[in-house]
Protein backbone atom coordinates (compact mmCIF):
# COMPACT_ATOMS: atom_id res chain seq x y z
CA UNK A 1 0.00 0.00 0.00
CA UNK A 2 1.55 3.27 -1.15
CA UNK A 3 2.09 6.03 1.36
CA UNK A 4 0.12 9.22 0.78
CA UNK A 5 1.27 12.16 -1.34
CA UNK A 6 1.37 15.48 0.48
CA UNK A 7 0.75 18.61 -1.58
CA UNK A 8 0.94 22.29 -0.68
CA UNK A 9 -0.22 24.86 -3.21
CA UNK A 10 0.14 28.64 -2.99
CA UNK A 11 -1.11 31.17 -5.50
CA UNK A 12 1.14 34.15 -6.18
CA UNK A 13 -0.47 36.38 -8.81
CA UNK A 14 -1.28 33.94 -11.61
CA UNK A 15 1.44 31.47 -10.66
CA UNK A 16 0.65 28.37 -8.62
CA UNK A 17 3.61 27.30 -6.49
CA UNK A 18 3.30 23.55 -5.87
CA UNK A 19 5.27 21.56 -3.28
CA UNK A 20 4.92 17.81 -3.30
CA UNK A 21 6.20 15.26 -0.80
CA UNK A 22 5.88 11.62 -1.85
CA UNK A 23 6.27 8.77 0.62
CA UNK A 24 8.53 6.24 -1.12
CA UNK A 25 11.68 4.33 -0.05
CA UNK A 26 13.61 5.05 -3.30
CA UNK A 27 15.90 2.06 -2.75
CA UNK A 28 19.11 2.18 -4.81
CA UNK A 29 19.67 -1.58 -4.67
CA UNK A 30 23.03 -0.81 -2.99
CA UNK A 31 21.79 -0.54 0.58
CA UNK A 32 22.20 -3.45 2.98
CA UNK A 33 19.41 -4.34 5.32
CA UNK A 34 20.99 -3.75 8.77
CA UNK A 35 19.29 -6.87 10.21
CA UNK A 36 19.79 -9.47 7.47
CA UNK A 37 22.88 -7.98 5.85
CA UNK A 38 21.22 -8.61 2.46
CA UNK A 39 21.01 -5.95 -0.23
CA UNK A 40 17.58 -4.30 -0.36
CA UNK A 41 16.25 -4.62 -3.93
CA UNK A 42 16.06 -1.64 -6.28
CA UNK A 43 12.71 0.10 -5.73
CA UNK A 44 12.19 3.60 -7.05
CA UNK A 45 9.73 5.97 -8.73
CA UNK A 46 10.34 6.16 -12.48
CA UNK A 47 7.84 8.76 -13.56
CA UNK A 48 5.89 11.60 -12.03
CA UNK A 49 3.34 13.62 -13.92
CA UNK A 50 1.46 16.76 -12.95
CA UNK A 51 -1.69 18.26 -14.44
CA UNK A 52 -3.59 21.52 -14.12
CA UNK A 53 -7.33 20.89 -14.57
CA UNK A 54 -6.41 17.63 -16.28
CA UNK A 55 -4.01 19.28 -18.72
CA UNK A 56 -0.38 18.09 -18.54
CA UNK A 57 2.11 20.61 -17.13
CA UNK A 58 5.06 18.55 -15.92
CA UNK A 59 6.46 15.11 -16.78
CA UNK A 60 9.44 13.90 -14.77
CA UNK A 61 11.56 10.79 -15.30
CA UNK A 62 13.58 9.73 -12.28
CA UNK A 63 16.34 7.31 -11.39
CA UNK A 64 16.98 5.80 -7.96
CA UNK A 65 19.20 8.84 -7.25
CA UNK A 66 16.24 11.01 -6.30
CA UNK A 67 16.21 11.08 -2.48
CA UNK A 68 14.03 8.87 -0.29
CA UNK A 69 10.56 10.36 0.25
CA UNK A 70 10.97 12.57 -2.83
CA UNK A 71 10.37 16.30 -2.63
CA UNK A 72 9.54 18.36 -5.68
CA UNK A 73 8.58 21.99 -6.12
CA UNK A 74 7.39 23.51 -9.40
CA UNK A 75 5.39 26.51 -10.63
CA UNK A 76 2.51 26.81 -13.07
CA UNK A 77 1.74 30.11 -14.76
CA UNK A 78 -1.86 30.87 -15.69
CA UNK A 79 -3.37 29.20 -12.62
CA UNK A 80 -6.26 30.64 -10.65
CA UNK A 81 -8.12 29.92 -7.43
CA UNK A 82 -10.09 26.63 -7.44
CA UNK A 83 -8.08 25.13 -10.29
CA UNK A 84 -7.19 21.52 -9.63
CA UNK A 85 -3.61 20.26 -9.62
CA UNK A 86 -3.09 16.52 -9.99
CA UNK A 87 0.00 14.43 -9.27
CA UNK A 88 0.60 10.81 -10.20
CA UNK A 89 3.65 8.57 -9.89
CA UNK A 90 4.56 5.09 -11.11
CA UNK A 91 7.48 3.05 -9.74
CA UNK A 92 9.65 0.25 -11.14
CA UNK A 93 7.31 -2.39 -9.68
CA UNK A 94 4.34 -0.87 -11.47
CA UNK A 95 2.88 0.49 -8.23
CA UNK A 96 1.40 3.95 -8.50
CA UNK A 97 -0.39 6.61 -6.53
CA UNK A 98 -2.11 9.87 -7.24
CA UNK A 99 -3.39 12.92 -5.41
CA UNK A 100 -4.91 16.25 -6.22
CA UNK A 101 -5.28 19.63 -4.57
CA UNK A 102 -7.25 22.78 -5.27
CA UNK A 103 -5.43 26.07 -5.82
CA UNK A 104 -6.36 28.34 -2.89
CA UNK A 105 -7.16 32.02 -3.32
CA UNK A 106 -4.07 34.25 -3.46
CA UNK A 107 -3.03 35.21 0.03
CA UNK B 1 -22.06 -30.99 -29.57
CA UNK B 2 -22.23 -31.23 -25.85
CA UNK B 3 -19.01 -29.32 -25.27
CA UNK B 4 -20.26 -26.19 -27.06
CA UNK B 5 -22.29 -24.75 -24.23
CA UNK B 6 -19.64 -24.87 -21.49
CA UNK B 7 -17.05 -23.83 -24.05
CA UNK B 8 -19.11 -20.77 -24.94
CA UNK B 9 -19.70 -20.00 -21.29
CA UNK B 10 -15.99 -19.92 -20.58
CA UNK B 11 -15.16 -17.88 -23.64
CA UNK B 12 -17.88 -15.37 -22.84
CA UNK B 13 -16.58 -15.07 -19.30
CA UNK B 14 -13.05 -14.49 -20.54
CA UNK B 15 -14.40 -12.06 -23.14
CA UNK B 16 -16.12 -10.11 -20.38
CA UNK B 17 -12.97 -10.17 -18.27
CA UNK B 18 -10.96 -8.93 -21.24
CA UNK B 19 -13.47 -6.16 -21.92
CA UNK B 20 -13.31 -5.09 -18.28
CA UNK B 21 -9.52 -5.03 -18.44
CA UNK B 22 -9.59 -2.98 -21.63
CA UNK B 23 -12.14 -0.60 -20.16
CA UNK B 24 -10.05 -0.17 -17.00
CA UNK B 25 -7.07 0.55 -19.24
CA UNK B 26 -9.07 3.07 -21.23
CA UNK B 27 -10.19 4.85 -18.08
CA UNK B 28 -6.69 5.25 -16.76
CA UNK B 29 -4.86 8.36 -17.91
CA UNK B 30 -2.62 7.13 -20.68
CA UNK B 31 0.01 9.84 -20.23
CA UNK B 32 0.72 9.66 -23.95
CA UNK B 33 2.16 13.14 -23.50
CA UNK B 34 4.97 11.91 -21.25
CA UNK B 35 8.12 10.67 -22.99
CA UNK B 36 9.00 7.03 -22.44
CA UNK B 37 11.38 6.36 -19.52
CA UNK B 38 14.86 6.56 -21.01
CA UNK B 39 16.25 3.14 -19.99
CA UNK B 40 19.52 3.40 -21.96
CA UNK B 41 20.42 6.84 -20.59
CA UNK B 42 19.52 5.83 -17.02
CA UNK B 43 21.60 2.64 -17.28
CA UNK B 44 24.71 4.47 -18.55
CA UNK B 45 27.71 4.12 -16.23
CA UNK B 46 29.52 7.32 -17.19
CA UNK B 47 28.26 10.81 -17.81
CA UNK B 48 29.33 11.06 -21.46
CA UNK B 49 27.41 7.90 -22.36
CA UNK B 50 24.43 9.15 -20.35
CA UNK B 51 24.43 12.51 -22.17
CA UNK B 52 24.78 10.85 -25.56
CA UNK B 53 22.02 8.32 -24.82
CA UNK B 54 19.72 11.13 -23.72
CA UNK B 55 20.28 12.76 -27.13
CA UNK B 56 22.44 15.58 -25.77
CA UNK B 57 25.27 16.50 -28.13
CA UNK B 58 27.73 19.39 -27.66
CA UNK B 59 25.73 21.37 -25.10
CA UNK B 60 26.67 25.07 -25.00
CA UNK B 61 27.87 26.37 -21.61
CA UNK B 62 25.31 28.86 -20.31
CA UNK B 63 25.11 31.34 -17.47
CA UNK B 64 21.34 31.52 -17.93
CA UNK B 65 20.90 28.28 -16.03
CA UNK B 66 20.73 29.19 -12.35
CA UNK B 67 21.65 26.36 -9.98
CA UNK B 68 21.08 26.74 -6.27
CA UNK B 69 22.78 23.97 -4.32
CA UNK B 70 25.07 23.76 -1.29
CA UNK B 71 28.83 24.01 -1.88
CA UNK B 72 29.29 21.36 0.78
CA UNK B 73 26.61 18.73 1.31
CA UNK B 74 27.04 17.02 4.64
CA UNK B 75 24.55 14.32 3.80
CA UNK B 76 24.85 12.92 0.27
CA UNK B 77 21.48 11.19 0.67
CA UNK B 78 19.61 14.50 0.64
CA UNK B 79 21.22 17.20 -1.48
CA UNK B 80 18.79 20.04 -2.19
CA UNK B 81 18.96 21.37 -5.75
CA UNK B 82 17.01 24.28 -7.26
CA UNK B 83 17.22 24.88 -10.99
CA UNK B 84 15.88 27.88 -12.87
CA UNK B 85 16.36 28.35 -16.61
CA UNK B 86 16.29 31.87 -18.01
CA UNK B 87 16.62 30.54 -21.55
CA UNK B 88 13.52 31.30 -23.64
CA UNK B 89 11.72 28.22 -24.91
CA UNK B 90 13.04 25.91 -22.18
CA UNK B 91 11.09 22.66 -22.30
CA UNK B 92 13.36 20.06 -20.64
CA UNK B 93 15.76 20.16 -17.69
CA UNK B 94 18.12 17.19 -17.17
CA UNK B 95 20.15 16.52 -14.03
CA UNK B 96 23.37 14.47 -13.98
CA UNK B 97 25.86 13.72 -11.19
CA UNK B 98 29.12 12.84 -12.92
CA UNK B 99 30.48 10.49 -10.25
CA UNK B 100 27.30 8.64 -9.30
CA UNK B 101 27.38 4.95 -10.34
CA UNK B 102 24.64 5.87 -12.84
CA UNK B 103 25.06 9.61 -13.52
CA UNK B 104 21.60 10.37 -15.01
CA UNK B 105 19.42 11.44 -12.07
CA UNK B 106 16.33 12.59 -13.92
CA UNK B 107 14.62 14.89 -16.36
CA UNK B 108 11.73 17.31 -16.10
CA UNK B 109 9.57 18.27 -19.10
CA UNK B 110 7.65 21.52 -18.80
CA UNK B 111 4.51 22.28 -20.83
CA UNK B 112 1.30 24.31 -20.86
CA UNK B 113 2.46 27.15 -18.63
CA UNK B 114 4.80 25.27 -16.26
CA UNK B 115 7.70 27.61 -15.49
CA UNK B 116 11.22 26.31 -16.22
CA UNK B 117 11.94 25.86 -12.52
CA UNK B 118 12.33 22.76 -10.40
CA UNK B 119 13.41 22.13 -6.84
CA UNK B 120 14.16 18.64 -5.59
CA UNK B 121 16.55 16.57 -3.47
CA UNK B 122 19.02 14.10 -4.91
CA UNK B 123 21.57 11.51 -3.80
CA UNK B 124 25.29 11.94 -4.38
CA UNK B 125 27.76 9.12 -3.71
CA UNK B 126 30.78 11.40 -3.41
CA UNK B 127 32.11 14.88 -4.23
CA UNK B 128 31.21 15.49 -7.87
CA UNK B 129 30.15 17.88 -10.54
CA UNK B 130 26.42 18.42 -10.75
CA UNK B 131 25.60 18.91 -14.41
CA UNK B 132 22.36 20.54 -15.52
CA UNK B 133 21.38 20.45 -19.18
CA UNK B 134 18.52 22.56 -20.51
CA UNK B 135 16.80 22.06 -23.85
CA UNK B 136 15.55 25.40 -25.15
CA UNK B 137 14.35 26.02 -28.68
CA UNK B 138 15.62 22.57 -29.65
CA UNK B 139 19.22 23.33 -28.53
CA UNK B 140 21.07 22.03 -25.49
CA UNK B 141 22.72 24.27 -22.92
CA UNK B 142 24.68 23.25 -19.84
CA UNK B 143 25.83 24.50 -16.47
CA UNK B 144 27.96 22.61 -13.97
CA UNK B 145 28.60 23.07 -10.29
CA UNK B 146 30.90 21.16 -7.96
CA UNK B 147 29.33 19.91 -4.77
CA UNK B 148 31.54 18.55 -2.02
CA UNK B 149 29.96 15.62 -0.24
CA UNK B 150 30.98 14.76 3.32
CA UNK B 151 29.03 11.48 3.70
CA UNK B 152 28.00 9.71 0.49
CA UNK B 153 24.37 8.83 -0.10
CA UNK B 154 24.35 5.89 -2.49
CA UNK B 155 24.11 3.13 0.05
CA UNK B 156 21.16 4.87 1.70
Amino acid sequence: MAEPIRMRVKLEGDVADVRVLIGHPMETGLRKDPKSGELVPLHFIKSVTATLNGKPVLAAQWSQAVSRNPYMQFRIKGAKANDEIGIEWVDNRGDSNRASAKVPAAG
Amino acid sequence: MSSTTPGRGVSRRSFLALSAALLAGALRPLRVWAREWDQVAFDARNVNDALKSAGIVNPTPSTDIVIKAPEIAENGAQVPVDILSKLPGTDIVYIFVDKNPQPFVGSFDFMNGAEPFISTRIKMGETSNLRVVVRAGGRHHMATREIKVTIGGCGT
